[in-house]
């Protein structure tokens, strides 16, 4: 073979780590079912707010805690007394009421004349919409009402206040996830720079960074969590500081560790006898063999970030309304236990489901990329 | 080749091992026939992977969970091959036992050695714990562990590994087996206490009179214990038969080239005339060992005192056991960790230079590890990771330079370039320590540091290891620094040894010089515990 | 082995004296003040209420006075609860939470642990991954969801068990509680029993004790066992003083009258007494714990020892 191979020849491909490890990942059926749920859940908090027929603020006062449902409401027998409730606040009396599939025909009398904007009295209910008034009599005392009835869906029924929990649980992931991810990164990223000083310049510096790492170990972290919550107000970028100040402890101990060991490994000492400087050694060699713990313990991280908010929500100490997310709505529904058991069950689906595909995924990785058989 | 007769104590017979992993079926052992006869030893011999280990620990029944056996093993008439955990506790430990090759770690951390000597006493023997501990006693004073009264309540981290072993083999004859399994018991040791161990073993079986199955890859050992030998290459014995005879005269193939695996030949000397390339003048070397919060700092001398020259194309052999300072000596003549003393190189001093200065040395000396698996990083390619010092050296060059200097580093040390853009987790043992090679001589180096480069491979890899770094020697005239424990290789390679013992030189000289006559008590006892023997000596020579 | 015990015990109280100094002031500076109320209160009586808890003093000085009676073991008066003085409030809290979370403490040991143990025998079976699927459902989901839907359960729909209240301790009272307090810990020791488990069985020491035909309990208990408890005993540490000193989401879902829902409460009403008390107690259980893992870490394994 001549040296002129290497200009023609289509070497062999191999396949690094990262191939295996990808492999091994798509190979794990529980971790590829728990992506696809993930991606469907993002999705639906992302598209699903803007989809549905519903705002996640809407009050709908006809429908406070109605039972989730795949059937329209208002229900049949709902429509008549519906419509009597509004006829009386609208100050007239029902003398024939007929039904005619989705359009309710009525004739009503009034002691007053009757003001022809009071089909806003049904437009304004949340059963009826386009009520005309025809065949006013000439004293203006009676008249037809004709109104259609307004169907609505609630999926997953609806809250307390009237609102449907569809369209709030969707919109309660997108800021779950939202906080999920970002809290991570914060916290990620202080921890892998705080880590990867410290393993890299070692020694003195080393001891020093490690022992305030320790001392922030032993403090009751969560009380400070809850403590900066109460008292400076719940606001959303003082989460992210918080969260991000308790969960970089863990992330800077393992960078650390890896940084260390790698530090050790044969491969790195034989790019210094080469005379490699620091700068290659990082980045051929620390970086990319650190990275796999690191996604790992970020895949972890952002289930356990989300429950830290959840938690924090449960507690009131959250999210504030009307904006919302999976704890504050968890906490609604188990205030709501008895009697409208869907407020707890669907936000708790969503929550679990997220928390059960992410931990999975990050198990899975943590198999693909650190294989005990190897 | 003997048959089984009334004086067999267990035979194994046509034993088949599989493993159910992932990506298949691994058929570890194909169908072995294996015997051993009351009073005998019997080598069974292979390198890695020749399914020599896993046969003795399926007859034992203590496989791994995804093991499947098929055949027979027949104690006392009866087939123990499958039989309940239970049943089998009535031999295992009582009848056959075993010696790991693990020392460090084959005992229980968490118990004392009385305990776990006296363990085995009782539940087989029926001993009370009482009686077992006093004959435990007596094992330790056996196997002559020093200080028995004391070591008796110790832990099994407050013993030296060659202790460890002691108390396994003292385990091993509480309950006076018929039959002593010993998988590789020595490989983890120092030659020294290798040698020691070897002459308790051989002594205790003409005194008890057990029959014993010693694994092992060592020839040297086989020929110096094993009445009959077994040679294992992939799952099947090939070659069966006396010891003496599968010696003199090998069979087959495979035997043949395992005894002519020991490195043999003689480095031609270099012309007085070669210039002085490097010197090292009174090289020490300390650490600092961390003995806790405020307490006073110990320190080690791992280099004390140490200086010799090296002509160009001269090797200079290190040898010494584990621990005596010989891989430290290699990277304080690289400038590698912070010495004290002089080296000069091609007439520089290099000592005391600092990372930036070092980098223009560092392309023309160069460093070979001994563990072919960690020394190279694992998410490069193997082109990326020979043309990674060219980057440094020759930053002008375009990436296909590069590519092309790799492929003829690679070509040199006989691998097929195409294979470039693998991993090294796709290549062998060997092959990795061949781009190992193929990394340094990409740089064009004049002086190579060997660390151990071929302790970690098997003996026939070995050999053809031993033969590429000769033939690069002879084509760039290299010179080496050849740290080994190994004798047999470092004799075949050097032009001068020196012997280090905890930090210091205790003998130097001509290669010749120091194997035929050693001086110091020190070299002769690694020598003979090395088996050099006589023999071996003419057929190098 | 005393010395060490009494070195730890010392170097515990710079880390106390930190922990009291952070909250202090971070509960100080923070706007707000245990007597805004809705309606506000007369500025005479709002004078005295602040006489009375040295509110009118300098900072500094209320520091120094709150270390003094801290020192004492006097946890001051709560502004919230005004009738009773933070030491007579944990009193009654303390003990119930403990008993709770000792009990949840107990369950996960010896649920977990067996689990743990099981499903490392039966590894890559049947019993091995419905364990471990169990134990990820249970380290997953919340307690605040697991709480609400046992209760809807087996108190809404099925009326087996009270829905809450603590009723002195009654039994049936605390089996939801506990049950749910303990169900993520027993996930998570099952998880940790079942790893190091399956690490012991591997390894070469257990390898020689089959070897020597030990019977399966000495294998199993004596020398697997032993080993892979460490990781859990140290992981149990924190674990035990987390539990011990009350769990918010618990107390609050079953209405149980312990010491976790103080400290929300407390943060809410800026009852400073009451959230600096909880805050010590939680980090001297911590310190405890952390100590009682390590003499039982050493207890355990020889090769740790502090003298």
């Amino acid at each position: 073979m001549t040296i002129t191979a290497a200009d023609n020849d289509a070497p062999a491909r191999g396949r690094s780590l990262f191939d295996d490890a990808r492999d091994r990942l798509l190979a794990n059926r529980a971790a590829v079912a728990s992506m696809i749920v993930l991606v469907a859940i993002a999705l639906v908090s992302v598209l699903g707010p803007a989809l549905s027929p519903h705002q996640f603020d809407t009050v709908y006062r006809d429908y406070v805690k109605v039972p989730a449902s795949l059937d329209a409401y208002p229900r049949p027998e709902q429509v008549e007394p519906g419509f009597m409730s509004v006829a009386k606040r609208a100050r007239m009396t029902v003398d024939g009421y007929e039904r005619d599939g989705d359009t309710v025909i009525a004739n009503v009398t009034s002691k007053r004349e009757i003001d022809p904007r009071s089909t806003r009295y049904f437009d304004r209910s949340d059963l009826f919409k386009d009520a005309q008034l025809t065949d006013m009599s000439a004293d203006k005392k009676s008249a037809t009402i004709r109104a259609d009835i307004n169907y609505m869906h609630f999926y997953f029924g609806t809250d307390a206040n009237g609102r449907d929990m569809m369209t709030r649980t969707f919109i309660a992931g997108r800021v779950s996830l939202t906080i999920g991810l970002l809290a991570t990164v914060v916290a990620i990223s202080i921890g892998v720079i705080y880590g990867a000083t410290s393993g890299y310049l070692g020694g003195r510096v080393d001891q020093m960074m490690m022992r305030v790492v320790d001392i922030l170990y032993s403090l009751p972290f969560i009380f400070f969590v809850i403590m900066l919550v109460v008292f400076f107000g719940r606001n959303f970028i003082l989460m992210f500081i918080a969260v991000g100040a308790v969960e970089w402890l863990d992330m800077a101990r393992i960078v650390r560790g890896q940084t260390l060991t790698i530090k050790r490994q044969e491969y790195v000492q034989a790019a210094e006898a080469m005379g490699v400087g620091d700068g290659g050694i990082l980045k051929r060699h620390i970086i990319p063999n650190t990275l796999g713990p690191v996604v790992v313990y970020m895949t972890l991280l952002v289930p356990k970030v989300i429950l830290l908010e959840s938690f924090l929500s449960f507690l009131g100490l959250g999210i504030q309304e009307p904006m919302t997310s999976w704890g504050v709505l968890i906490s609604e529904g188990a205030r709501n236990l008895q009697g409208a058991a869907w407020m707890l069950i669907f936000p708790s689906i969503f929550l679990t489901s997220t928390l059960f595909a992410l931990n999975f995924i990050g198990d899975g990785l943590r198999d693909a990329l650190d294989p005990k058989d190897r | 080749m003997t048959q089984e007769n009334s004086r067999t104590v267990l035979s194994i017979r046509d034993l088949k091992v599989d493993f159910e992993t992932g990506t298949g079926t691994v058929n570890a052992v194909r169908g072995v026939d294996i015997h051993v006869e009351a009073g005998e030893t019997v080598a069974i011999v292979g390198e890695s992977g020749s399914g020599k280990s896993q046969t003795m620990m399926a007859a034992m029944g203590l496989l791994a969970s995804n093991g499947r056996t098929e055949g027979e093993v027949i104690y006392e008439g009866r087939n123990i091959l499958g039989l309940s955990t239970r049943q089998l506790n009535d031999i295992r430990g009582a009848k056959v036992t075993m010696i790991f090759q693990e020392p460090m770690t084959s005992l229980d951390p968490l118990y004392t050695i009385g305990r776990q000597l006296a363990e085995p006493m009782v539940v087989h023997g029926g001993l009370s714990w009482k009686a077992a501990k006093a004959k435990a006693l007596e094992l330790l004073k056996l196997v002559n562990i020093p200080e028995p009264e004391r070591k008796i309540k110790a832990y099994p981290y407050e013993m030296s590994g060659g202790q460890r072993q002691r108390v396994m083999i003292a385990m091993a004859l509480a309950n006076d087996p018929d039959v002593l399994i010993a998988d590789e018991p020595t490989t983890a040791l120092d030659v020294t206490t290798q040698a020691q161990i070897l002459d308790l073993l051989r002594g205790l079986q003409k005194r008890l009179g057990m029959a014993v199955m010693f694994i092992t890859h060592d020839l040297g050992i086989v020929r110096r214990i094993s009445d009959r030998v077994y040679v294992m290459k992939t799952g099947e014995v090939v070659e069966s038969g006396e010891t003496a005879k599968i010696f003199a005269q090998p069979e087959h193939l495979y035997t043949k080239m395992l005894l002519d695996a020991e490195p043999t030949g003689h480095k031609p000397p270099v012309p007085d005339s070669a210039p002085v390339l490097l010197e090292a003048q009174k090289v020490e070397v300390e650490f600092e060992l961390d003995s806790g919060f405020l307490q006073p700092k110990h320190i080690l001398r791992a280099v004390d005192d140490i200086s010799f020259s090296l002509r160009k194309g001269q090797t200079l052999g290190i040898v010494g056991e584990s621990g005596s300072g010989k891989s430290t000596l290699g990277r304080a003549i690289l400038n590698l960790l912070p010495a004290g003393g002089r080296v000069v190189f091609h007439g520089q001093q290099i000592s005391g230079l600092d990372k930036a200065a070092m980098r223009a040395l560092r392309k023309d000396m160069q460093l070979i590890f001994q563990d072919p698996f960690g020394s190279l990083s694992p998410r490069l390619t193997v082109g990326q990771i020979i043309s990674e010092g060219l980057l440094v050296h020759e930053p002008s060059l375009t990436g296909k330079d590069r590519d092309v200097r790799a492929c003829q580093a690679l070509e040199e040390v006989s691998l097929d370039p195409v294979m470039r853009n693998r991993y090294p987790h796709e290549f062998s043992g060997g092959q990795r320590q061949r781009i190992a090679i193929a990394r340094t001589m990409v740089l064009k180096p004049e002086f190579v540091v060997l660390d151990e480069p071929t302790s970690a491979l098997d003996r026939t890899i070995q050999k053809q290891v031993v033969e590429l770094l000769r033939d690069l020697q002879k084509t760039h005239e290299l010179t080496y620094l050849f740290i080994s424990h190994d004798l047999a290789v470092v004799r075949a390679l050097s032009d001068t040894v020196m012997v280090m013992q905890r930090g210091k030189v205790v003998e130097a000289g001509t290669a010749d010089a120091i194997f035929e006559a050693p001086k110091c008590d020190y070299t002769k006892e690694l020598i003979g515990a090395a088996m050099l023997t006589q023999q071996q000596m003419m057929e190098t020579a | 082995m005393h010395r060490y015990v009494l070195g730890r015990l010392l170097s515990a109280i710079p880390t106390l004296f930190l922990i009291v100094t952070i909250s202090f002031f971070l509960i100080r500076i923070a706007p707000g003040g245990p007597f805004d109320l809705e309606r506000p209160l007369e500025a005479k009586v709002m004078e005295n209420l602040n006489k009375i808890y040295h509110l009118d003093e300098p900072l500094w000085n209320q520091y120094l006075l709150y270390l003094k009676s801290i020192v004492q073991l006097d946890f001051g008066p709560s502004f919230y609860f005004r009738d009773f003085s933070i030491n007579e409030l944990f009193a009654q809290s303390l003990p119930i939470s403990i008993q709770l979370g000792l009990s949840a403490l107990c369950l996960a040991l010896v649920v977990g642990g067996t689990l743990g143990v099981v499903a490392a025998l039966r590894q890559n079976q049947a019993t091995d991954y419905s364990v471990m699927a169990a134990a990820t459902l249970g380290v997953t989901i919340p307690n605040f969801v697991v709480a609400p839907i046992l209760t809807l359960i087996l108190g809404v729909w099925l009326g087996w068990l009270p829905v809450g209240g603590w009723n002195g301790g009654a039994f049936v009272n605390v089996i939801l509680p506990v049950v749910t307090l303990a169900l993520p810990q027993v996930a998570v020791v099952a998880r940790l029993t079942r790893g190091s488990m399956i690490e012991a069985l591997r390894s070469n020491h257990v390898r020689t004790a089959r070897a020597y035909g030990l019977t399966s309990y000495m294998v199993i208990v004596v020398h697997a066992l032993r080993g892979a408890i460490l990781p859990v005993v140290s992981y149990l540490g924190p674990a035990a003083a987390a539990l011990l000193t009350g769990s918010v989401v618990i107390e609050t879902i079953f209405g149980i009258p312990g010491i976790g829902r103080y400290f929300v409460q407390g943060a809410l009403n800026r009852d400073y007494t009451l959230v600096m008390g909880t805050v010590v107690v939680v980090a001297c259980f911590v310190i405890m714990f952390n100590l009682v893992v390590d003499l039982l870490y050493a207890l355990l394994d020889p090769r740790v020892s502090y003298d």
